[in-house]
């Protein structure tokens, strides 16, 4: 049974890549002998992740090497991790790279995945105007919730992702209970490079993900006011999707992807990227062996 | 399958529950939209009656030009009026950008252009007989001009149901000039957009039927009026 879902999953994924609809062959009858001597059969996956990944190009320093060990191409949606989520529940992708350990527990919890692990993890930090008129670099420098007290007291504008992602959620969770309602508050409903533009022409804090802040910083007139605190550490996790979802779900290549995230030398290539570019890692590799 | 349906369902919920948030974003849609057809139309279909009453040198060349930016994409009005409006922009001390007044600029763009060149050749059509008849009942140039605008009525208004049409269900640049901000700049389509990225599927549901029953009720009006026009004609 397992061997013919996988017969099958192989064969949607043929499908996809060849783009012809040519289902009048049983999939049973696809037997192996008219390929020959075949090399290791092509497959797809679809990868759901976060916008950070695809953003601060680890995923184009990852995919070709994955695609090039295994045969398996990647075709990575990057939306937000609610979004990268309820893909995984639905059934619309095979594997998920994410950042929201609460909401990857629940994922788990409720029957929605196979294996589940952390792969890495990066940080947040506090932006804003050069002028730091709320004066956050010199008394929070390395206190997010005294920061935010800080801004919120001052009603200096702040530019929330306001997206249900990954970011947004660290930004709730470090608002904890305090306030956080007025014009100075500004839900952009936008991606991370969008709201530092935003930030940029506001003069206002946000908080990003110190991968994309780097990438854009050329063109941003902002700084560092707040980094280094414990709760805006951003942990990545890994996790397969339930192939009983639908028949079309590469369980097969979806392990291969989850076992590949967290093998030694991968982890290794996490350590090493961005060094050349920034001169610092911009993910720590943290996988459970 | 079944999430369709909840989200169709819910989508109702939205509509005829009063939601004051999906409310704000519909009237705000509405608002832009209307105001920058509203404003490019008063500029653009006297221009298009001066124009099309008169005869100048390079009148092929400018309505090719004009062929062309009728159908110039959204999100190139957006980039371009983004470059102006940044702080580092030209305008940039204007402090514009993400605001409501620059995505009605922005619209205003992009639909001159699609007024300008719907009017203009019925213009030269239409509006060149009407100045002959109302010339003949001894009319000066204000009266031509009144005159054509008040015969072609009908054809301008099915023009700017057009226009509105056109700035009503863009996304382009209403998003980048506007930044899809909650509660300040958030329109229907970048609303869906947003909604959509997050996984919430009813919002957009609701804002889509929004966006198709406009669609419906402007072509019904347009229509309505085109054919009452024909009978009184």
């Amino acid at each position: 049974m397992k061997n013919k879902k996988g017969l099958l999953a192989a064969l949607a994924a043929l499908l996809i890549l060849g783009g012809c609809g040519q289902n009048t062959q049983a999939p049973q009858t696809t037997d192996q002998n008219d390929a020959g001597t075949p090399p290791p059969e092509k497959q797809t996956i679809i990868l759901a992740t976060t916008t950070s990944t695809q953003d601060s190009g680890l995923l184009d320093v990852l995919l070709p090497e994955f695609t090039q060990e295994t045969n398996i191409e990647v075709k990575t949606i990057a939306v937000g991790t609610g979004k990268a989520i309820q893909m995984g529940v639905d059934g619309e992708a095979d594997v998920l790279l994410v950042h929201d350990t609460a909401s990857e527990l629940k994922f788990m919890e409720e029957g929605n995945g196979v294996e589940r692990n952390q792969v890495m993890y990066n940080d947040f930090i506090l932006v804003g105007p050069k002028s730091d008129p709320a004066g956050i670099a010199a008394s929070f420098g390395s206190d997010a919730a005294g920061a935010l007290g800080k801004i919120a007291e001052t009603a200096s504008p702040f530019v929330s992702r306001a997206d249900d992602s990954g970011t947004h959620k660290k930004e709730l969770k470090l608002w904890g209970d305090l306030a956080h309602e007025g014009d100075w508050y500004i839900e952009a409903g936008a991606g991370m490079g969008d709201v530092l533009k935003m930030a940029d022409e506001k003069q206002a804090y946000t908080l990003s993900d110190r991968a994309t802040y780097l990438s854009m910083q050329d063109d941003l007139d902002l700084e560092i006011v707040c980094e280094g605190d414990q709760n805006m550490f951003n942990q990545y996790g890994v996790m397969t999707v339930d192939p009983k979802k639908n028949d079309q779900i590469n369980y097969d290549g979806a392990k291969a992807f989850y076992d590949w995230m967290i093998s030694d030398a991968t982890q290794s290539r996490i350590a090493e990227f961005g060094k050349d570019t920034y001169g610092q890692s911009l993910f720590t590799p943290n996988a459970k062996g | 399958m079944a999430y369709l349906w909840e989200g169709l369902v819910s989508a109702g919920r939205l509509i005829v529950g009063g939601d004051a948030e999906f409310w704000a974003i519909v009237f705000r849609s509405v608002g832009v939209s209307g105001l920058a057809t509203v404003l490019a139309a008063a500029l653009m279909f006297p221009l298009a009656v001066r124009l099309g009453l008169s005869s100048f040198r390079g009148e092929k060349t400018f309505s090719r030009i004009l062929g062309t930016l009728m159908s110039v994409p959204s999100i190139l009005i957006g980039l371009l009026v983004c470059l102006f409006l940044s702080r580092r922009g030209p305008l940039g001390s204007l402090s514009l950008l993400y605001t409501k007044p620059a995505m009605v600029f922005a619209q205003m763009l992009l639909v001159s252009p699609l007024l300008l060149g719907l009017a203009y050749p019925a213009v030269k059509g239409k509006g060149r007989m009407i100045r002959e008849t109302a010339q003949t009942l001894g009319a000066g140039r204000a009266q031509v001009l009144g005159a054509v605008l008040r015969e072609m009525r009908g054809d301008f208004l099915v023009f700017f149901t057009t226009a509105f049409g056109r700035a009503f269900s863009e996304v382009g640049s209403v998003m980048m000039v506007g930044g899809n901000i909650r509660g300040q700049t958030r329109v229907i389509t970048t609303a869906i957009s947003l909604e959509n990225s997050m996984g919430d599927y009813s919002m957009s549901i609701a804002l889509g039927l929004v966006l198709l029953a406009a669609a419906l009720a402007l072509n019904w009006v347009a229509y309505a009026f085109k054919e009452r026009g024909g009978d009184e004609g």
